[in-house]
């Protein structure tokens, strides 16, 4: 199966971005089987990256791979809607786990 | 204690956008943030961008510009039509910019609670990266757009605008207001955020548009307070007109200089002086043109340079006539000593047409300026636009000791005032009226000098006839009275004689 390449752009060490961490980690292990790669980048060691993703709010979590890109922005506290907007081909596997 | 002076004061930064610092007594608030809000259309993004350019151009200060609406190729493309060449700066590292321009891919859900460390941390970057001391903000009400909790955005707003403090740049944020007189802006936060307010408007009066810039406010520091008309042009940018700021503090010389015809100088008591403003009023062929071709002349005899702006007549037209008058307008033209800019009223704006004015005078240095006429460029503006203009005019040839005959045309033939008239004769040191005069059955001319600021004249009309040679001064109208009234009526010897004993000596 297809492996997720995510990145997490976070702004220093802060309360929210321990929240965002803990809540990705949760996620991915759960929903992704462990079947990831996560990059977490602070935007204040490395400004110019956010400039070239033109990151804007903090914490934002990318998903590179697979195909389609998509961004969520927030601390992943509302779960369903972090596998909604990243697009994660979870619910079918749900369905497939049903059936 | 230093530092308790250093609170106490706020320093101004020049921004070096032309009139825009003589209208903020000296500039913005240094290490301060303004707003400049406009409706759409109104040159926020212009005013924004010429801040930074004028801040590399003239004084050496880098700039970031973080766009939140406009691609930036869009803003370099753009901005290159008023000669600011930005791909260029930024390769010399004068110029950054911190894109959150809108990209359709980029459609974020939000998951949970957030802020905007991340811009922050790209505006900072880019200010220590290049040394920026100013800062753009293009428009920030934009970012409303990208986000739902607007209790979030506001508060991160409030953190970058204290963020820009701590960098100790000086910040212009833009905008978008929906109306030209109604809450300031948009959102009702921008204002909040900034130490400055400033305003643009775009205004359609009586048909024509009008732009004008206020300074609304400036935290802790002067400004000239009320509306400022500003012109947007290509290869400069803005240009505020400071025109009410004007001050009535020119040099009155008495040095006189020629009419270009003697008898007019002996009417109005030895010449014209050098740095007065002139009216010539009358109606259509009573004779204007011809003074002013004479006002030409004569300053050509006296190796004078002469400037004029024709909004009536074109080149050609306005040579051919003065031939048959016995000037020579491409002889002067080729030995420097005239330049004629003629136009179309209708081409440009009243603001275009001042600052076109003034160019042309600061190229060309004449000692002596005609406008034929006046009222043509009436038609373009409204009542209070066209004040300022003659105002703005005046001010700028009275402050170069430059002499300056304008013309007005009156709209009946016999008697009455031009509107020009009524609204400048305050202004204009001179006034001469030309007059059509009806008398057994024929129309003949009037002259005579109204108004001669700072000298004695002569009172009397005299009449005027223009022959192949040009205009001649002839003798008074001695028993005609109702003249100016438009009613010229003969007056028998006896009633001349009773006029005579009403005012015994």
């Amino acid at each position: 199966m297809a492996k997720y390449l995510l990145k997490l752009y976070i702004a220093g060490q802060t309360a929210r971005t321990q929240q965002a961490i803990a809540n990705l980690r949760s996620i991915c292990d759960t929903d992704l089987s462990g079947q990831f790669e996560l990059a977490v980048i602070d935007v204040l060691e490395r400004p110019q990256l956010a400039e070239n993703e033109k990151i804007l709010a903090t914490p934002t979590l990318v998903k590179e791979l697979p195909p389609p890109l998509r961004r969520v922005v927030g601390d992943l506290s509302d779960r369903d809607a972090v596998l909604v907007g990243l697009d994660l081909a979870v619910w079918d596997k749900k369905d497939q786990a049903r059936k | 204690m230093n530092k308790v002076q250093l609170t106490q004061s706020v320093q101004k930064t020049v921004t070096g956008i032309p009139g825009f610092d003589f209208i903020a007594d000296g500039g913005m608030p240094a290490g301060r943030t303004a707003l400049v809000a406009g409706s759409a259309g109104s040159g926020k993004t212009i005013f924004a961008a010429q801040f930074l350019a004028e801040g590399i151009r003239q004084l050496d200060e880098r700039g970031v510009f973080v766009t939140f609406e406009e691609r930036p190729e869009d803003i370099r493309r753009n901005m290159m039509s008023f000669g600011w060449d930005i791909g260029n700066w930024e390769a010399e590292k004068s110029w950054a910019f911190v894109d959150v321009s809108p990209e359709p891919s980029h459609e974020v859900a939000e998951v949970g609670d957030y802020d905007f460390g991340a811009l922050l941390a790209r505006i900072e970057h880019a200010v220590r990266s290049i040394g920026a001391k100013r800062v753009v903000l293009d428009s920030i009400g934009a970012i409303f757009g990208h986000f739902s909790n607007k209790k979030r955005v506001r508060h991160e707003l409030f953190r970058i605008a204290s963020a820009l403090k701590d960098l100790e740049v000086t910040a212009v944020l833009t905008g978008e207001r929906t109306d030209q007189y109604g809450e300031i802006a948009r959102h009702g936060i921008e204002e909040f955020v900034a130490d400055g307010v400033i305003i643009l408007r775009n205004i359609l009066e009586e048909e024509k548009r009008r732009r004008t810039i206020e300074i609304l406010k400036f935290r802790g520091t002067t400004h000239r307070k009320g509306e400022y008309p500003f012109t947007v042009i290509p290869q400069e940018g803005i240009i505020v007109i400071p025109l009410s700021a004007i001050e009535l503090k020119q040099r009155s010389g008495d040095v006189r200089v020629t009419s270009g015809n003697e008898p007019l100088d002996r009417m109005c008591g030895g010449g014209l002086f050098r740095d007065s403003i002139i009216l010539v009023s009358g109606a259509t062929g009573t004779g204007k043109t011809l003074l002013v071709t004479h006002f030409i002349d004569g300053g050509a005899a006296a190796d004078e340079r002469c400037l004029l702006f024709a909004f009536e007549e074109s080149r050609e037209q306005l040579g051919r006539n003065a031939i048959g008058w016995g000037t020579d307008f491409d002889r002067l033209e080729e030995e420097g000593k005239l330049r004629v800019v003629c136009e179309y009223p209708e081409a440009a704006s009243l603001e275009d047409h001042l600052i076109h004015v003034k160019q042309q005078i600061e190229d060309f240095k004449p000692n002596r300026i005609a406008v034929d006429s006046l009222s043509a460029l009436e038609r373009i503006a409204t009542v209070r636009g066209f004040r300022e203009f003659v105002l703005g005019i005046t001010s700028f040839i009275k402050h170069q000791e430059i002499i300056g005959l304008f013309t007005a045309t009156t709209p009946s033939l016999t008697g009455g005032m031009s509107v020009t008239e009524s609204h400048i004769s305050s202004i204009t040191d001179s006034i001469i009226l030309l007059r059509y005069v009806e008398l057994f059955g024929a129309m003949r001319r009037g002259i005579t000098v109204l108004k001669m600021r700072g000298s004695t004249h002569e009172k009397e009309i005299r009449e005027l006839v223009i022959d192949g040679q040009g205009m001649h001064i002839g003798g008074r109208f001695r028993n005609v009275t109702g003249i100016l009234a438009g009613n010229p009526r003969q007056v028998g010897a006896e009633e001349l004689e009773k006029l005579d004993q009403l005012f015994p000596e």
